[in-house]
């Protein structure tokens, strides 16, 4: 097994296995991704970058499909927390 | 944020086996090869987390990628079709101008969703979605897993999570049992088939596999905890960690219609050389009909040859085409939605996830498009991609005609593209 990679989720710490995908991350932390336009919690769903479900801030940008973006050590992810 | 200018004699869109099958093709015959795919590594959604060191077909047709003809652009999505034999794609940090001699689309197909109540509550997911997501390192072991919706594609997913450890507490199939066994007739001329589906029967042995039942609401707070479901006369409520459902599938055609190709009944049109209605534009797999992975390899050497101005190269794979061609048809008759689904989603239910538009609020209108000029319902992020299929299935409202971007992109790179827009002779903004 590779070392596993760590990146931080609304500041907690998460590891995860080489190759991983932002959006495991977020799952694994048990976070949800985003609030929706009525305050419902929202996570992954199609996990192929088209409904834009899983967007989350990546190391400061807004609005990336989290699903399409593999987990870098020491990213930093933030979901719109509640 | 840079830009950049690339031309290549043959531009393949999207790297599932259809694309990888025409890059390849096309590089083999000499051609200069651009593949731009969305997804971090090439494969497809099928071929997702396969590496060019297995020893499988996807390992195959990944090594014969690492063509010294064929430059592979990941993680790079199309949003454009400025003019003639020219794309603008975009990755997370660069402007990509490609302007090609001939375009293979090789976008394939996304997961149909349908709305019931609490399918928007967090571990509800497709069911080629959740698969996705343990590709990409969601550990799966020990949950409780539903499966449900309708398509070969339940049990294929099945088969994959158990494998991964997850308990897999029922299958269920809206398709009823008389038109799976129909669907068994026909796969007897097809014993490549006829072997997967042993397979799967013997991975999934001991797994409740339900036909005409289908999840009508899903329960949690703030996460799912149990799926209620019909089969039959009777419901049960089961309790799980995950409800992996898709309803079959729809091909992504929003490039080839931006671009103007012929639709047919929602696929693109093509001839026996995978041509479209559109000069120097050709189209393999999903797109042009649902016809699963052995068909799209064989598209996408069709259309790779012929791109390549190897015709002769190319039909000799007609042959092998028309013996899938059974299966293709056989797959849209046995998974067709029944319409009791219709009535799946209640006044208060969300049919819209990026706005929130609920059904209630969509029922009234007459047409997709006063739909979304009244309610915002397929404006949001993703662009009527997840809505639209189900909108079109709950009200038959056609879709609307398709309007660049077709995907969301940085402002910097529509202003790129507005500036091509105000120059029509073409001179090109090169690397800002």
């Amino acid at each position: 097994m590779p070392d596993p990679i760590t990146v931080t989720v609304n500041g907690r710490s998460v590891a995860v296995s080489e190759g991983a995908t932002v959006a495991a991350a977020m799952m694994i932390s048990g976070s949800h991704c985003r609030q929706s336009v009525l305050g419902e919690p929202r996570s992954p769903l199609c996990g192929m970058g088209i409904c834009f479900e899983c967007r989350a801030v990546i190391d400061g940008i807004s609005h990336r499909r989290s699903c399409q973006i593999l987990c870098a050590s020491g990213m930093e992810i933030r979901t719109d927390e509640w | 944020m840079s830009g950049e200018q690339k031309q290549f004699d043959v531009l393949v869109v999207g790297a599932g086996p259809a694309g990888i099958a025409a890059a390849v093709t096309a590089a083999e015959c000499g051609a200069r090869v651009g593949v731009v795919d969305d997804n971090p590594a090439p494969g497809g959604q099928i071929w997702r987390g396969e590496s060019a060191n297995g020893l499988g077909e996807a390992a195959r047709w990944l090594v014969k990628l690492h063509h010294q003809n064929i430059q592979l652009l990941s993680g790079t999505r199309v949003f454009d079709h400025p003019a003639a034999n020219v794309l603008h794609a975009e990755t997370a940090d660069r402007f990509l101008e490609l302007s090609y001699q001939k375009l293979v689309l090789a976008t394939g197909a996304r997961e149909r969703f349908l709305p019931f109540p609490g399918w928007t509550l967090p571990n509800v997911m497709g069911a080629g979605g959740l698969q996705a997501l343990v590709k990409s390192g969601l550990p799966i072991e020990g949950k409780r897993v539903v499966v449900a919706g309708t398509g070969p594609l339940l049990l294929a997913v099945a088969s994959y999570l158990r494998k991964h450890g997850a308990r897999i507490a029922m299958i269920c199939e809206q398709a009823s049992l008389r038109s799976l066994g129909r669907f068994g007739l026909a796969l007897l001329s097809q014993p490549q088939k006829i072997t997967q589906v042993l397979a799967l029967r013997k991975d999934l042995a001991g797994v409740p596999f339900v036909t005409d039942s289908w999840p009508i609401a899903a329960g949690g707070d703030p996460v799912l905890k149990d799926v209620l479901i019909t089969r039959g006369r009777d419901t049960e409520k089961i309790p799980c960690d995950y409800l992996a459902c898709g309803f079959h599938l729809v091909p992504n055609t929003e490039l080839a219609a931006l671009i103007g190709c012929r639709m047919r009944d929602g696929y693109v049109e093509v001839d026996h050389l995978e041509r479209t209605s559109v000069p120097d534009v050709f189209c393999a797999g999903e797109p042009t009909g649902i016809g699963g992975i052995e068909m799209s390899l064989i598209e996408g050497q069709i259309a790779g040859a012929t791109a390549a101005g190897r015709p002769d190269l190319a039909q000799k794979h007609g042959r092998a085409r028309a013996k899938l061609e059974p299966f293709s048809r056989a797959l849209d008759r046995t998974f067709r939605l029944r319409p009791e689904l219709q009535s799946l989603p209640l006044p208060e239910t969300i049919v819209c996830r990026c706005e929130d538009v609920t059904y209630s609020r969509l029922k009234p209108y007459g047409s997709w498009r006063s739909a979304k000029l009244q309610t915002r319902c397929g404006m949001g992020p993703c662009q009527g991609r997840i809505c639209g299929p189900a909108a079109q299935f709950l009200f038959h409202w056609s879709p609307d005609s398709v309007r660049p971007p077709i995907f969301p992109a940085v402002l910097n790179n529509l202003a790129a593209m507005a500036c091509r827009e105000a120059q029509p002779s073409g001179a090109m903004r090169g690397s800002e």
